[in-house]
């Protein structure tokens, strides 16, 4: 924990250049976020139609309305499955990336060169990673709400149970809060520091060979997946109740 | 020049270095030899501050890197080179931008300027034509010969090189000891190899440190070890029959 804390405060610090950070921060997001994309949609549209069809096949009261499928649907996408389910999933992806691509740097020895150059390794490769991620994260939560929710209307369009698109409209738009949009972004932010800071520290104080730095990747998206659980019930807890 | 002074060194109560005390000279290569396991490598790391010693003290030019502050030392560091044994460059950049690397991190020149700078590093290694190739793009040796122009961008005054030779055919070793030996004295720089290669011994050991088990058992020349009577040294260095034999021609034709 105390090397954590050690690492963040050496990443997190005024970058020697900012033309480098930058430059860097461009590379990360596109690196990191850009190229997540394509797996958060097709995700993101598939558990959207899924969600609609179960639903649809499990509420067969006559006495709750059609409309709950749409409503339903979008609550579950909009509170949890954008944001802590989609990071999940991401800190599969861009956790191991990090930590692999850092733990490969330490390993034969780019990071210890940064160093004898008098360069704040930890700095110059972690913080555009975190502020990257943090930047970008939202961006992809807010592509998954609306391509899961296009999802589910696409399934009250084709599937053949009781649900009909124009009950499934009603109930997307039923009783609409704004601010779980900002609650799942203000969630995706803190998950986006929690990926991009514990893989970053499992790379870097990796040692031995190829063999660790793949037990580093493992051990960075297992610990960051436990700390999005105990996040979101920290911040749900602060934020709805 | 860096003058090592009573260096100790021990990692969880196994001493490493023992009480190491010598001088690398300005403008010469200095070259620690020794077994695997020697300390060498411990050495060169307590030097470059990468580590530190238990006790000793490391002068750069009267500077004593061991009391000196974090600030101070980015500061001497920004007076290192380094070529490092698998060299360590940057996977995600191509060879113009790894040498460029340090230069954009500290040069205030433009970036016209600092391309010169990096694309003359290159042409003095003889790599200008390998500008736009990334490292897993390039042999072992232009691997190299791309980190020396790395090493040497900044123009340090002190350069470090960890087992320039691995990995390398004996001819491609030979160019980049050259290359070092080269560097060092049209630059005048103070430069420290580690090495365990003998035809580097014998090429270009102009101030040789013999380690063996964390010790200094042996400093000279590489015309010195020749005529050495160092038992260690001698199993050391003369350990291949090709060494022996040269040995024995060596010591008749004194003798004749």
């Amino acid at each position: 924990m105390g090397e954590y804390v050690m690492l963040m405060g050496k990443s997190l610090s005024i970058p020697n250049r900012w033309n480098m950070f930058f430059k860097q921060l461009i590379k990360e997001i596109y690196k990191l976020g850009v190229d997540s994309l394509w797996i958060v949609v097709i995700i993101s549209v598939f558990i959207g139609t899924v969600i609609a069809i179960q639903i649809s096949l499990n509420i067969s009261s006559p006495l709750i309305p059609k409309f709950t499928i749409g409503y339903t649907t979008r609550e579950i996408i909009l509170l949890e499955f954008s944001s802590s389910i989609m990071c999940l999933i991401l800190a599969g992806k861009v956790g191991s990336n990090i930590a692999s691509e850092i733990g490969t740097m330490r390993v034969t020895e780019q990071i210890d060169a940064m160093e004898i150059m008098g360069v704040n390794s930890a700095n110059f490769l972690i913080m555009p990673k975190i502020a990257g991620l943090m930047i970008f994260i939202p961006v992809l939560v807010i592509f998954s709400m609306f391509t899961g929710i296009l999802g589910g209307i696409a399934a009250s369009h084709s599937t053949g149970t009781d649900m009909t698109p124009a009950s499934f409209e009603y109930g997307l738009q039923f009783y609409f809060n704004e601010f779980y949009i900002w609650y799942s972004i203000i969630k995706s932010v803190v998950y986006a520091f929690i990926i991009a800071s514990i893989a970053s520290y499992f790379g870097y104080y990796v040692k031995g060979g190829a063999l660790e730095v793949g037990k580093a990747s493992t051990n960075a998206v297992v610990m960051s997946s436990i700390m999005i659980l105990l996040a979101d019930v920290i911040m749900t807890h602060l934020m709805l109740t | 020049m860096i003058e090592v002074k009573h260096i100790t060194k021990s990692f969880e109560g196994r001493t490493v270095l023992h009480d190491i005390s010598t001088v690398f000279e300005t403008g010469k290569t200095n070259l620690i030899i020794g077994r695997s396991g020697s300390g060498k490598t411990v050495l060169i790391k307590n030097i470059i501050g990468l580590m530190k010693p238990d006790s000793g003290e490391i002068l750069y030019d009267g500077r004593d890197l061991t009391s000196m502050g974090k600030n101070e030392l980015n500061q001497l560091r920004k007076e290192m080179g380094m070529l490092f044994q698998g060299s360590a460059l940057f996977d995600s950049m191509t060879v113009l931008e790894n040498v460029m690397f340090p230069l954009n991190m500290f040069s205030k020149d433009s970036y016209k300027e600092r391309e010169k700078r990096a694309m003359f590093c290159l042409e003095r290694v003889n790599l200008s034509d390998a500008e736009h190739l990334y490292p897993s793009e390039i042999s072992g040796g232009m691997m190299k010969r791309a980190a020396i122009a790395r090493a040497i961008a900044l123009n340090p005054k002190y350069l470090f090189c960890d087992e320039p030779n691995s990995g390398l055919d004996p001819k491609t070793s030979l160019l980049i000891d050259d290359l070092i030996h080269d560097i060092t004295s049209e630059y005048k720089m103070t430069t420290v190899i580690n090495t365990h290669d003998m035809n580097s011994v014998m090429n270009i050991g102009e101030n040789i440190i013999f380690i063996k088990e964390g010790v200094k058992e042996w400093q000279g020349t590489k015309d010195e070890v020749i005529t050495s009577n160092n038992k260690a040294l001698n199993d050391f260095i003369f350990a291949s029959d090709l060494f022996r034999k040269v040995k024995e021609v060596e010591v008749q034709q004194e003798e004749g």
